[in-house]
């Protein structure tokens, strides 16, 4: 019914006894990049995990390119072509910068992950100087960059990016989103991109779907949102702070028509 | 000469407590449980070994029955993991600990039925063999020990830092959450590195039946062991073979020059010691790690 590559579909999923993800269906389509926006704890984090099968959902479908992948084992999910680029950067600390980017193309047996290492450095320059170097030695934002780098070492069909923004500077943010961007436009990566730093988000996706408490409340083309005043007013910080929990609830009706 | 002498039979004895130690940190890195069975797993792999060797039972030549029993402790360490382990991952380490001390027992059970509780010794080529160089006396035992725990530790290390496999063993005892994130098969690096725990139980069971006899309790060997791993530091492959060594030359020097008593207390002394001025052990890594 859609040729998106990937297609959630009523997904419902539990973060222990929580319910974290009340229904969410969304689309990605092949070269896009989709952002979905939303504040703490509202299952941004729930849902990639169980795109990516690290959490089994309880309800619903995920179809990657049409075939069912909801509730697969993490490795098979990840062979089929999805990679999930965790928040907090989560690299092998012990392992050198050059072997972390080796285990992102784990899955694959081909041999031109040498080849990959080469193109993939070429967006990230300054992990090219450290390729001996223990990855836990490297600098939050150089983590950040061998973590997305590792995973564009499994050559992913789409990849899931978990709040690439999380913890670091400002002048570090730009960079970053300059290189998610020159991979969209040279590489075509297709990417799902969960952020919460909503302008550097909508900035290189082109597609947005806004969260709350588990559910969709918002969708559309990422500059339509932008104008939105809704998503200015809580996510680009269009009012003062005071006036938010307010709102919130007076507006929130109309979030759903 | 007399210090050279008992230093030779203390780094004997001591690469068989690194090896055991080895099987500790190899399974407490690759799954954060602790494997308190890993002495009994020893004491099997030597009965086995026995069992296959042995005249008086099956009588395969010597080479035969070692390749057998370390073929058979992997295939048991897999089995054990995949049966035994693998249900409680996820649970508390306590449960780990409890049901590896509760394997313990019933490896030594299973064994006492099987062989009986009198000490047996395992027919070896090298048994009773030595050599003279200088006015040291060095048993074939105990260079076979050196010399056999020297290869294991290269043969492991090249795997661990060449192979794809043992690279990605590492990258899952150091994030296991990023390991699934790149599509290591977790669980079935965890098997296998039970496995590589088991043929290394083995390897220094025959070892140490090779220089004595065995009976179902020397798998309390386990527990000086397991203090050698905490000395070179829970989680350090060439730390647990440098506590071993180091549990193993204290041994006999404290029994020549303190007392025979002594020489059992003093490994855990410096255990204590140890975890008192570098609580991470001497060879830890924690350091390195930064979150």
């Amino acid at each position: 019914m859609s040729d998106a590559l990937l297609e959630v579909r009523n997904l419902e999923s539990f973060y222990g006894p929580v319910m974290a993800i009340r229904g969410v269906s969304l689309d990605v389509r092949e070269g896009s990049a989709v952002a979905v926006l939303g504040a703490n704890g509202a299952g941004k984090t729930t849902l990639l995990r169980t795109i990516s099968g690290i959490m089994d959902p309880e309800k619903g479908e995920i179809r990657l390119a049409g075939e069912p992948i909801a509730g697969g084992d993490p490795d098979r999910i990840v062979r089929k072509g999805v990679v999930h680029v965790p928040e907090g950067r989560e690299v092998f600390p012990l392992l050198s910068v050059a072997e972390n980017l080796g285990m992102g193309a784990y899955t694959r047996r081909d041999d031109g992950v040498d080849g990959d290492i080469e193109t993939v450095l070429r967006y990230f320059p300054v992990l090219k100087q450290r390729l001996g170097q223990p990855a836990g030695t490297l600098s939050g934002g150089e983590q950040q960059m061998l973590a997305i780098a590792r995973g564009l070492m499994a050559r992913p069909r789409i990849m899931l990016l978990d709040e690439p923004s999380l913890g670091l500077s400002p002048i570090m943010v730009r960079d970053i989103f300059a290189i998610i961007r020159r991979l969209k436009e040279e590489r075509g990566v297709t990417m799902l991109l969960v952020e919460q730093n909503a302008r550097m988000a909508l900035g290189v996706a082109d597609f947005g779907y806004v969260m709350e408490t588990g559910q969709i409340v918002m969708e559309g083309p990422a500059d339509r949102l932008e104008r939105s005043p809704d998503v200015q007013e809580f996510y680009l910080g269009g009012r003062e702070a005071g006036a938010l929990a307010e709102r919130r609830w007076k507006r929130r009706k109309t979030w759903r028509s | 000469m007399e210090n050279l002498q008992l230093a030779v039979s203390g780094l004997a004895n001591g690469c068989i407590y690194g090896l055991i130690a080895l099987g500790f940190v190899l399974i407490y890195k690759a799954t954060e449980q602790v494997n308190f069975a890993q002495g009994d797993l020893m004491m099997l792999g030597a009965f086995i070994a026995l069992a296959l060797g042995n005249d008086s039972h099956i009588g395969a030549p010597f080479w035969v029955a070692c390749a057998g029993a370390v073929l058979a402790m992997a295939a048991l360490g897999w089995s054990l993991e995949r049966v035994v382990l693998r249900p409680i991952l996820g649970q508390p380490q306590i449960a780990a600990m409890i049901l590896t001390i509760a394997l313990g027992f019933v490896l030594r059970f299973v064994a006492g039925a099987i062989w009986g509780h009198d000490p047996l010794a395992l027919e070896t080529p090298i048994a009773g063999a030595n050599f003279s160089l200088g006015g040291l006396i060095l048993g074939a035992d105990e260079i076979a020990a050196i010399v056999v725990t020297l290869l294991l530790t290269g043969l492991l290390f090249a795997f661990f830092s060449r192979t794809r496999l043992g690279v990605a063993m590492q990258a899952s005892s150091q994030n296991q959450l990023a390991a699934y994130y790149m599509g290591i098969p977790v669980k079935r690096v965890h098997g296998l590195t039970w496995a590589l725990a088991g043929a290394t139980a083995a390897v220094a069971g025959i070892l140490f039946a090779s220089k004595g006899s065995i009976d179902p309790g020397t798998g309390f060997l386990g527990i000086k062991a397991f203090a050698a791993a905490v000395i070179g530091g829970f989680g350090s492959l060439p730390g647990a073979l440098a506590g071993g060594l180091i549990v193993g030359l204290i041994e006999p020097f404290a029994s020549r020059y303190i007392s025979a008593g002594y020489a059992q207390i003093a490994p855990y002394a410096v255990m204590i010691l140890v975890l008192v001025v570098r609580p991470h052990g001497i060879f830890a890594q924690v350091s390195a790690k930064k979150v």
